[in-house]
């Protein structure tokens, strides 16, 4: 061995710094590349995957992305990323990206269900779709028409997508799969305080001294924030304290100072525990002249079922679901309860082995005093929270009474500020809704909320599940701006905005993501498009909606960068642009709006889905639309016709969508001339080089105004001067980004509180807080059972709530055949469902398949080794995994963790498509599988 | 999936060692005398053998090259594609003529295909020569197989190419690590840069580490930023006539100085004493 290290070392120098063609280490190559360097354009926009929102600065040369680097102007992130953000530069580039429309056809090139993919015009494509659109509303009117849109839309696509919809198509069932990921926090926000998003921001975490995580894995899935927060632990390692809260061990939980394991569905029971410690054991701790002026406390019904399909569905009388399905979706009419659950329900006069009917999941609420709510605390003992919420079976009792005395303890420790930190495992669950509010509690009973350092923060998956999906509002029951679709107000607002004719908006909004999927299976959806997302992978009980996309009388387009298993079950693919290869905005989970400029040209043919939607909006005219649809799926009564009324507003019969939702007046203000918009592509507003054939067979020249200019600002239009003010679309050209309400060009940082937040100051003049969102701000008051309706409502202007919510079971939970908990999730390397980061080699490397995550106990008991394949099944499908015992993720005995980004594990064919039955958000973090050798 | 991950690759640096054979005239690889040549060439230092592997030397003499390792590696039931139901390609290769390694001998490419330190190790057991020793990785109390006692190589991280240590969120190569937080753990650091983010650093543990390679497998840097080479490569060693006297289990280390000679020798000793004293000042 003649070669010693230190040769090693010289010569692997060497070795890296000479090509593969020769040794001469070249000076003019680098020059060459300095030189190449400087044609790059830098220009700024926000990074393509998570929640987080941090900054990017994007490398454009010759019409490509070259490279991308950290935004060091960025206040999230200071110039880092986590390494999904350092692949950016290569989401965009992979060899099979879809670059034309791609339409099922037989060998006479019609379109045929069962058909093959092939090549098609955008002419061609818009033909099928509005013939299928057209077949869909004369079958079952507006709601025969779906939409799966997105957390991930720009904003301005998602108000594009909203406009044609509820003003054009009138029909509502438009949901984004953001349903899936933070619906229950919206709710959450709704209920407790009126109005949707976080009181606080991330400088919380540099200013707190104590960080809890609640079914949040940071370190992974919000991994710049959670840098920040390992930064604030070690500035003060004694003060400042971590703790995470989970159902399994995982990264996150290595910096902690302690962690709880719980089982399944007790963080309802473990929230309840802390408000009780701090109640009977702390009053102490309870801030009264905070909770007087600012609280009222509330309570709602509890047998609201668990968002499964109910009794008399038609796929159910049809025989759709097997006998095994039906053991657990029995539940949604009647539940019998169980001595778990009993003594949590005990103060609501329920008792063990009673049978609680279930209704239909409501928002309902009314007040009740402190009193009440004390009793329905009572059940939280240290003995009974701990019995039934240790999640590790070789844990002692002890050590987990301990811990959770240690954590209510630290929340309850005078001048201790806390931030309560959450993700999916408080919002994919079927009290999800309930665990949301809970949080609340804690923290205002201890006045620790909307103040700098303290505060419940729900963290948001996606990069604009709040800017687009929640702002913009592509909810079924949703309008831009906290808008409700139900409240004939916000109607008529929204109308007068659209110049659309009063009644237009169809007023009912039920069609939430879930029943999308089912109403395509009972066959009331005949036409459904996904939009920058993969709905056919990321439900759950998935093999329900593939067949119902194969075997069902509907046309399934799906819009998307890269073929993947939405596509693979569609009937039409349409090649869409991708992050940078459009203008957009997007909005993070600290209420960051962020917008870019279009980058590049997109490849092939792909346009933008601003673009597929205005497209398509031209295809429609107002006599196609407008007129009278009979009653229809979750619509009892009839949508008059609004024809006349479109007339006297100066429309024809034959005036298109196009003309009044896009192309009209206030949009042609928006002039290609703005000095904003010079210097970057702007394919929709102006076309570009490729000349791409478009919707009408000739060469799309562009729409001749700038158009998402005209979007951005018309839907800002909503917020300004109702708390959700954004600024002019110019200043977010130049700057970061900045967290609304942006009052006086100022951004803001806490809400509800009057030192930080003008609507505050405003509410409240001389005060220290006013909770000012104004839904649901009259309340009947009653007892925990139920409400006095005679005494009439109470207004609580300026009132955040404090509620009563038990704990109870979910429907499903292992037994003797189906004995393990399943969870699923996501890991760093991958987002989503995969389709853009399965594609960068390096991340495909790093994490090229799902495993099965398992505690090395019940591998044994189960006689599976470490590497072996294994089924997991559940009573609605099986996947094969392979078994991890040592990696990242450690679950407690009894229960095994499989994330579903691999479309080869096709988890979300085994997970129950149950929901919170208030937030409609699907509980992916919990039910029964058994698992056994491949 | 991408060119990237379908071809097999050897890695730049252990190409190059392979250049170097080549030009060194070690060995005429494209005239294969099997018998012959193998007697002669040599692997290259940098070569990774399977568990359990005699110290290199004794590992060529010992090795009959007949394969077995390699196949107990590609048959293991835990290697089966998810979807065909047939063996991946396995972890040990045989070296073939264009391998920097001694012709017919196990070695392994983590970069290619890492070891997953099966818990049965079935290389091991199955080896007729003991060039792969069973003792090696046989835990003696329990007197069973143990994969945390295989010692095939030890993962260095270059903090130069690592883009933790850029401050890049990543630390893909401790998720991947089967000893998560004992043969890598991640070492936090304040970002003065930023003021409020930090460092989250791989470092790994020497004295953990077997050397599998998962990390360098999933290193997400072009050429890998952390990356195995053998133990005796990749380790210092400190002398044996200091032990720490904060750790307890440092006695072990120093051992080998029991019943050894402690004299030293250098130029000064090189003389007797009386020679030196003999030899006078001038003055």
């Amino acid at each position: 061995m003649g070669m010693n290290r230190r040769d090693f070392l010289k010569t692997s120098a060497a070795a890296a710094a000479a090509s593969a063609v020769g040794i001469t280490v070249p000076q003019e190559v680098q020059a060459a590349a300095a030189k190449g360097e400087e044609g790059w354009r830098w220009d700024k926009a926000p990074c393509r995957f998570c929640g987080t929102g941090c900054g990017i600065m994007l490398a454009t040369k010759d019409g490509k992305i070259v490279a991308v680097k950290g935004d060091p102007a960025a206040p999230v992130n200071r110039g880092l990323n986590c390494i999904k953000g350092y692949f950016n530069a290569k989401i965009m580039y992979g060899a099979d990206r879809l670059k034309v429309p791609l339409l099922r056809m037989n060998d006479k090139g019609e379109f045929d269900k069962k058909g093959k993919f092939r090549p098609v015009s955008w002419k061609r494509a818009f033909d099928e779709m509005e013939k299928a659109i057209r077949k869909a509303l004369k079958e079952s009117g507006p709601e025969g028409i779906g939409v799966f849109g997105s957390g991930q839309y720009t904003i301005m696509e998602g108000y594009a997508a909203q406009k044609m919809v509820k003003g054009g198509f009138r029909g509502n069932a438009i949901d984004p799969n953001a349903r899936h990921c933070m619906a229950s926090a919206v709710v959450g926000f709704y209920q407790t305080f009126g109005i949707d998003e976080p009181s606080g921001c991330y400088d919380d975490i540099e200013l707190t001294d104590t960080i809890v995580a609640w079914g949040s894995n940071m370190a992974e899935m919000h991994p710049i924030l959670w840098s920040r927060v390992t930064d604030r632990k070690l500035s003060d390692p004694e003060r400042v304290k971590v703790v995470n809260i989970q159902t399994y061990t995982h990264r996150s939980c290595d910096l902690s100072d302690f962690n709880i394991i719980f089982a399944p569905q007790t963080d309802l029971a473990i929230w309840n525990y802390i408000a009780h410690e701090i109640v009977y054991n702390h009053p102490e701790a309870i801030d009264w002249d905070f909770v007087k002026k600012h609280i009222v406390f509330a309570v709602g019904p509890r047998n609201i079922g668990y968002g499964m399909r109910r009794a008399g569905e038609k796929s159910l009388k049809e025989g759709k679901y097997s006998a095994k399905e039906m053991e657990i979706i029995k539940k949604e009419m009647a539940k019998k309860i169980s001595e778990k659950e009993a003594p949590a329900l005990a103060p609501y006069g329920v008792k063990a082995g009673d049978v609680m009917k279930m209704q239909p999941g409501t928002l309902a609420h009314w007040m009740i005093s402190f009193e009440e709510y004390k009793k329905s605390l009572e059940p939280y003992t240290l003995d009974y929270v701990a019995e039934i919420a240790k999640g590790d079976p070789n844990e002692s009792i002890d050590s987990f009474k301990k811990k959770l005395k240690m954590l209510a303890d630290l929340y309850i420790e005078k001048d201790r500020k806390v931030v309560s930190f959450w993700t999916m495992g408080m919002n994919q669950h079927t009290r999800g809704t309930w665990v949301n509010t809970l949080s609340y509690n804690v923290h205002f009973l201890l006045n620790k909320q909307a103040k700098p350092g303290s505060g419940a923060f729900s963290l948001t998956g996606q990069p604009s599940a709040c800017g687009t999906a929640r702002e913009v509002g592509t909810f079924c029951h949703r309008l831009p701006a906290d808008l409700m679709v139900k409240n004939p107000k916000h109607r008529a607002i929204t109308e007068k905005k659209w110049q659309i004719p009063e009644g237009t908006i169809n007023p009912v909004g039920k069609q939430h993501i879930m029943k999308i999927h089912r109403d395509i299976e009972d066959g009331l959806i005949k036409f459904a498009w996904v939009n920058v997302c993969n709905p056919y992978q990321d439900s759950a009980n998935a093999n329900h909606w593939i067949k119902a996309a194969r075997n069902m009388d509907v046309f399934i387009v799906t819009s998307d960068g890269y073929p993947g298993i939405s596509a693979m079950v569609s009937d039409l693919v349409l090649p869409s642009a991708m992050i940078y290869e459009k203008w957009g905005g997007y909005g993070n989970a600290e209420r960051r709006t962020q917008l870019w400029r279009q980058q590049v040209v997109p490849v092939g043919q792909a346009m933008s889905d601003t673009w597929q939607w205005v497209e398509l909006s031209k295809r429609f005219t107002v006599k196609d639309l407008w007129g009278a649809y009979p009653p229809s799926g979750p619509r009892k009564k009839p949508l008059p016709s609004v024809i006349e009324a479109a007339k006297k507003m100066g429309y024809k019969e034959d005036t298109t969508m196009y003309e009044i939702l896009f192309a009209n007046d206030r949009a042609k203000k928006y002039t290609l001339d703005d000095p904003v918009a010079q210097g970057f592509d702007d394919s929709d507003s102006r076309g570009d080089h490729r000349n791409v054939i478009g919707s009408d067979g000739k060469p799309f020249k562009g729409y001749g105004f700038f158009i998402h200019k005209y979007l951005f600002e018309e839907y800002a239009w909503f917020g300004r001067g109702h708390g959700h003010d954004l600024a002019p679309f110019d200043v977010y050209m130049k700057v970061r980004g900045l967290k609304w309400p942006v009052v006086d060009g100022k951004e803001t940082a806490w809400r509800f509180n009057c030192k930080y937040d003008p609507y505050a100051a405003k509410a409240n003049p001389g005060g220290d807080f006013a909770f000012y969102g104004p839904l649901a701000k009259k309340l009947f008051s009653g007892d925990l059972l139920k409400p006095d309706k005679k005494k009439g409502k109470t207004p609580i202007p300026n009132k955040a709530k404090i509620f009563a919510r038990p704990y109870m079971d979910p429907p499903e939970m292992p037994d003797k055949e189906y004995d393990t908990w399943l969870c699923t999730g996501r890991v760093l390397e991958h987002w989503h469902s995969g389709t853009m980061t399965m594609r960068v080699p390096e991340l495909f490397r790093a994490m090229p398949e799902a495993l099965c995550y398992m505690n090395p106990k019940d591998a044994k008991a189960k006689g599976v080794k470490r590497g072996d394949l294994v089924w997991v099944e559940s009573r609605r499908g099986k996947v094969k995994a392979r078994v991890e015992t040592q990696g990242r993720n450690r679950p407690p005995q009894g229960l095994v963790f499989v994330p579903w980004f691999d479309e080869k594990v096709f988890i979300n064919k085994v997970t129950l498509d149950a929901t919170c039955p208030m937030s409609k958000q699907t509980d992916f973090k919990k039910c029964a599988v058994k698992i056994y050798k491949a | 999936m991408s060119q990237e991950t379908k071809k097999p690759r050897i890695s730049e640096r252990r190409r190059f060692f392979t250049d170097l054979a080549h030009h060194a005239g070690l060995g005429v690889m494209g005239v294969l005398l099997w018998a012959g040549y193998t007697e002669k060439a040599k692997s290259s230092p940098l070569t990774l053998r399977p568990p359990a592997a005699l110290g290199e030397n004794d590992f060529l003499k010992t090795c009959i090259k007949c394969g077995l390792c390699a196949e107990a590696c590609v048959n293991r039931p835990q290697n089966v594609d998810r979807e065909t139901g047939r063996p991946r390609p396995g972890t040990l290769k045989m070296a073939k003529a264009k391998d920097p390694v001694t012709i017919g001998t196990p070695f392994f490419n983590p970069r290619d295909v890492p070891c997953y330190m099966c818990e049965d190790i079935p290389c091991v057991p199955v080896c007729p020569t003991g060039a792969l020793d069973p003792a090696k990785v046989t835990d003696p109390k329990s007197g069973e197989l143990d994969f945390r006692m295989m010692r095939m190589g030890l993962a260095i991280v270059d903090p130069n190419s690592c883009i933790a240590f850029w401050g890049i969120q990543c630390d893909a190569c401790y998720r991947a690590c089967p000893l998560l937080d004992e043969a890598i753990s991640l070492e936090y650091d304040r970002n003065p840069r930023t003021g409020k983010h930090a460092f989250l650093k791989p470092v790994v543990h020497a004295d953990v580490c077997t050397g599998c390679g998962l990390c360098e497998r999933a290193c997400v840097t072009e050429k890998p930023a952390i990356f195995i080479l053998p133990r005796e490569i990749a380790l210092g060693k400190a002398g044996a006539h200091y032990v720490k006297g904060w750790d307890k289990k440092d006695q072990q280390r120093v051992e080998e100085r029991i019943g050894k000679d402690v004299t030293t020798h250098d130029k000064s000793s090189s003389e007797s004493p009386e020679d030196y004293l003999n030899r006078g000042l001038e003055f």
